[in-house]
């Protein structure tokens, strides 16, 4: 399989994937196999709220990068799953023109319950796909929240699209996740309202606390359904890309792309083991009836749990200040 | 339900009550026939509380009723029984009037059916040009009275048969007509200054209408003589049927290329069919299907007054076709609602003068989508439901559908009997005897007068979002139309829906034989003929042709009388779709899950 | 520890516009628990088997109700094979008549689900096959 990926096999491609999003252990082989021969693909982020046309930017960008001859993946992620862990997930339809095209691979994801899962799986796709021989990877993301983060940290330049008249949406995109942005889309630039989105954008611009040797994200009008603007956005990824390999960020980043990936990759680990700890474990289970019962303080049920990972004496060091802890 | 016979004239309350369990009590009138102010006493209502309490609440409780609600498509609620006091206080000529007059509520025509009756109009094609005219000399001989045509969905998406798209779409759900030569073929022998024809055309409807203006000319007919409509409505393209081509500016440019044109040109022709149907068949409500068909017409009718027309000049050429579903009661209310606010809209929104500019004209077809594939001539019942409710609501002509639809084309015989079934309810029910029969019926006027109301409050919602382009293109009325089709269908599937013969009342039964197949060798045929007249005609002139449309397309010009040019030339219908492709680009659809 | 889930590409081929009811399968399979990927209108053959590759589904489900099932369904299913992804199976649905249904599935489609067909007869069918 490893030699089919780097070959370029679309099925073997496929599979990794599905390996990947099923946290099926040979997922974790292969990740050991590939890793040597990633870094070479630019992983761009496309993100905002829903209703901002970033489909059809993203088939645009398809459209444009492969008129440059490079070979583009994406990665459309759903968070929207039902209590049935169903999900229906639709981006692949504004993109279904570059099905047919070998140098296209679109694929569609959902969260299948938790986020830590999925930012594995999307970590792990990437590198796939790099390994693959994928020039530019595009992970489009719904929505604001959590995931976008997440993906956010896995990416090396993240485009956030929004439309005249979302300005509430403005509001509430300035509680934290903003930031993200490298670059400002305002999409549907055809529409009313289009100067107002881009001062709103501006205005939150001049409260962030940037130093001279930072990148100014650029603020993009862009009409993606009309083709307009895309090779402008193109450009502006162009110069963040260099901006971060100018200024030495670019191995910043991939650096803490490396610390989260691990942590992330450790928690999960962790959070699972908690979870079976907590459902399955028949003492740890009567221990949480005791604490309901106020029979047992919970802190020392979960001391008494870790232990099996020996990992309870971790509240005396930090409790001590010697060992970092947080 | 036994509907109450004669209504009372009192002083009443104005605001019509809280619709729920009344009682019906024959009261003395003076005026029958007449809804009339006042009917609602406290006298009435006393004796409405009474029945409720006395006679209703011993039973109840005894025998409960067969649901717990009992509902309408729209989700609203139907009472147990309809009196004076849920149609409140009527002004009736403002509400209602007189056939062929302002508000139209009662019918667009004095005398209506008694005159004549609706035309009745079988939508049909399939195969090539010959076999389609074949059938329609058939159905003009079993006493249609007007053509409908169906094309194949290569040329309803502007391709011609021998285009990679085409694949085993060519003459499946309707004619295949790749240029004039095969539009020459399908009208052979039909004189069209005689018959009126329809055309279920959309995206390249300009293009259709040139080949019909060619082959009238052809036969000596000028274009101030022909009559009959183009579909032309390529909303609810985008909202329900999807065969669209362009995006929506370009498409909605096209469409008042043509109300132009034909004002000046063609003026005995419906410029558009403003379709409720496909709304309705992809999952709305009855309520729905009425306020987003007025919705997209306000559409056309602000895009053209945009471009300059006047409203007069072309507002009476548009006509509407809506679906004839199986609820009676609640489509000849819905029927009936539409008229009215169409004037209103008309008179109050767009200032409209003349009379015909008012008056909501519509086609009607009975709702393919309750035709059901099992114990099939079940279907001929249904449809005779709704015939009886497309004639009782008013329509000017009325396709009706053959059993076997959901499996197939229609066979002759089949399409034979949907014929029938027009032509029993028209010279033997009665029903087409008096105009507007069920008015004045409690119930249907509750019913028209929420569904108005309902209706409204999408059209408002509309508007604040900026209108029905823009609500499309954020996919709101896909999603509202879904989200009906949804819980209609969970309905069905939970039998909280009864449909006889699918999920209840079923039966073991043969598959049904002897349905009509298009072969793969009309592609064929078709394909050969394209190659025949691209070697045949003056290649030079199409080019130069196709390169003025593309010309006309990027500037303002009209572009009917420069397609008429070259579909004369026979340009093919994709040649020339494939210019405007080009100029407008692709929609690509807006999708709600 | 695995966290699978069953993957079904749902697609209308040709020039259909009628998607009532390949969205209501699309929808009622989400809400029994499947991941579900739609690709929308007018799909080719060749693009609806790349994105079922893609996709890596189990399942790939053709709604077609214009009467151009049996070139198109047969379509889907050869370029699959061609593709090395013959262990994607196809069912379909539509107006569909009976005596076609012995031909398509000799053509190598699973199973063909004809009008009146509920969500809950697919839905066990994908479960137990």
């Amino acid at each position: 399989m490893v030699q089919k990926i780097l070959a370029g096999d679309i099925r073997s491609i496929a599979r990794a994937i599905t390996l990947a999003e099923n946290e099926d252990y040979q997922a974790v082989e292969l990740m050991r196999s590939l890793y040597s021969h990633t870094g070479k693909a630019y992983l761009v982020g496309i993100t905002g709220p829903p209703g901002g046309g970033k489909s059809t930017l993203v088939d645009r960008m398809i459209a444009y990068y492969r008129k440059l001859d490079l070979k583009v993946a994406v990665i459309g992620i759903d968070p929207s799953s039902t209590f049935t862990g169903g999900a229906l997930l639709g981006d692949r339809v504004r993109m279904q023109a570059h099905a047919t095209d070998s140098g296209v691979f679109i694929r569609s994801m959902g969260s299948r319950g938790h986020l830590g899962g999925l930012a594995v799986a999307t970590a792990d796709s990437a590198k796939i796909l790099d390994a693959a021989g994928y020039d530019i990877i595009i992970f489009e993301t719904v929505g604001i929240g959590q995931s976008e983060i997440e993906v956010a940290s896995q990416v090396d330049t993240t485009v956030l699209v929004t439309v005249p008249g979302l300005g509430d949406d403005i509001q509430v995109l300035k509680a934290g996740t903003m930031e993200i942005a490298d670059i400002f889309v305002v999409n549907k630039a055809d529409r009313d309202g289009v100067e107002k989105s881009v001062m709103a954008i501006e205005q939150l611009l001049s409260t962030w606390d940037m130093t001279e040797d930072d990148f100014v994200p650029p603020i993009l009008k862009v009409t993606a359904k009309d083709n307009i603007g895309i090779g402008e956005l193109a450009q502006a990824i162009e110069q963040h890309k260099k901006y971060l390999h100018d200024s030495g960020k670019f191995e910043v980043r991939r650096r803490n792309r490396a610390v989260t990936e691990v942590h992330t990759l450790i928690l999960n680990q962790l959070d699972k083991w908690a979870h079976d700890k907590m459902t399955k474990d028949i003492t740890t289970r009567d221990n949480i009836e005791e604490v309901y019962l106020k029979f047992i303080d919970p802190h020392t049920v979960a001391r008494e749990a870790l232990r099996e990972l020996e990992l309870e004496t971790m509240w005396d060091k930090w409790g001590q200040g010697a060992d970092g802890g947080g | 339900m036994k509907p109450v016979k004669t209504a009372a004239k009192k002083k009443g309350q104005k605001k019509p009550a809280p619709a729920i369990k009344r009682a019906g009590k024959k009261i003395q009138a003076p005026q029958p026939s007449m809804v009339n102010k006042a009917l609602v006493t406290d006298d009435l209502k006393k004796q409405i509380a009474e029945w409720q309490s006395n006679s209703v609440g011993p039973l109840l409780a005894k025998y409960p009723e067969r649901k717990e609600k009992f509902l309408l498509t729209s989700g609203a609620e139907i009472n147990r029984l309809y009196t004076p006091e849920d149609v409140g206080e009527v002004d009736y000529p403002k509400e209602l009037g007189f056939p062929g007059q302002y508000p139209y509520t009662r019918g667009v025509q004095p005398t209506m059916y008694r005159g004549k009756f609706w035309t009745m109009r079988q939508y049909a094609g399939f195969g090539d040009a010959a076999e389609s005219n074949k059938r329609y000399k058939y159905l003009l001989a079993q006493g249609q009275t007007g053509l409908s045509i169906a094309f194949d969905l290569p040329t309803q998406i502007g391709y011609d048969s021998d285009h990679p798209m085409s694949t085993g779409e060519v003459g499946k759900v309707g004619v295949a007509i790749d240029s004039l030569a095969d539009m020459e073929i399908l009208f052979d022998g039909i004189p069209l200054d005689k018959v009126s024809t329809s055309m279920t055309i959309n995206a390249p409807a300009s293009v259709l209408l040139a080949m019909y203006i060619a082959v009238a000319e052809k036969q000596g007919v000028s274009s101030s003589q022909i009559h009959g409509t183009i579909q032309n409505d390529i909303l609810k393209e985008y909202i329900a049927r999807g065969t669209y081509i362009f995006p929506p500016k370009p498409s909605m440019r096209l469409i008042t290329d043509i109300f132009e044109y034909c004002a000046k040109e063609v003026p005995k022709w419906n410029t558009i069919s403003i379709s409720g149907y496909h709304i309705r068949e992809a999952g709305a409500s009855a309520t729905q299907e009425v306020a987003f068909t007025l919705a997209d017409g306000i559409a056309y009718v602000q895009a053209a007054l945009d471009t300059g027309l006047n409203v007069d000049d072309f507002a009476s050429r548009l006509s509407f076709f809506f679906n004839a579903n199986n609820n009676l009661f609640e489509e000849v209310a819905k029927f009936r609602a539409a008229r009215r606010m169409w004037a209103r809209i008309m008179k109050e929104r767009f200032n409209a003068q003349k009379p015909s500019s008012l008056m909501l004209r519509f086609h009607s077809q009975t709702a393919g989508s309750t035709m059901t594939a099992q114990q099939p001539d079940n279907n001929i019942v249904r449809v005779t439901i709704q015939t009886l409710a497309a004639v009782m609501g008013g329509a000017q002509s009325l396709h009706t559908n053959s059993k076997d639809e959901a499996l197939a084309l229609p066979t002759e015989d089949s399409v034979r009997v949907a014929l029938r079934t027009q032509q029993i309810v028209a010279y033997e029910s009665g029903v087409a005897d008096t105009i507007d029969p069920l008015a004045g019926s409690y119930y249907i006027e509750a019913k028209t007068n929420e569904i108005e109301k309902t209706a409204m409050e999408y059209i408002n919602k509309i508007d604040k979002m900026g209108g029905m382009v823009r609500a499309v293109e954020k996919g709101y009325i896909q999603s509202e139309i879904q989200e009906s089709a949804y819980r209609y269908q969970l309905d069905v599937e939970s039998k909280e829906r009864v449909v006889v013969g699918v999920n209840k009342f079923t039966i073991q039964e043969e598959p049904m034989k002897n349905l009509l197949k298009v072969s793969q060798a009309v592609a064929e045929a078709q394909i050969k003929k394209i190659n025949e007249i691209k070697a045949k005609r003056d290649n030079i002139a199409v080019q130069s042709s196709l390169e003025k449309i593309r010309q006309a397309a990027q500037g303002k010009d009209n572009l009917m009388p420069i397609i008429l040019t070259a579909v004369k030339q026979y340009a093919t219908l994709g040649e020339i779709c494939q210019v405007l492709r080009e100029e407008f680009g692709e929609y690509r659809e807006s999708v709600v899950l | 520890m695995s966290n699978k889930k069953t993957r079904i590409l749902i697609a209308k081929p040709g020039l259909d516009g009628h998607d009532r009811g390949a969205k209501f399968i699309a929808r009622a399979l989400r809400d029994a628990g499947f991941e579900v990927i739609y690709t929308g209108l007018r799909q080719t053959p060749e693009a609806i088997a790349s994105a079922a590759i893609q996709e890596d589904v189990q399942w790939v489900g053709l709604s077609c109700l214009s009467g151009a099932h049996n070139s198109l369904f047969p379509k889907v299913v050869e370029i699959l094979k061609q593709k090395q992804a013959e262990d994607i199976k196809v069912f379909g649905g539509g107006v569909i008549p009976s005596d076609d249904i012995p031909g398509l599935k000799e053509a190598g489609i699973k199973e063909i689900f004809t009008p009146g067909a509920t969500s809950k007869s697919v839905i066990d069918y994908i479960n137990s096959n």
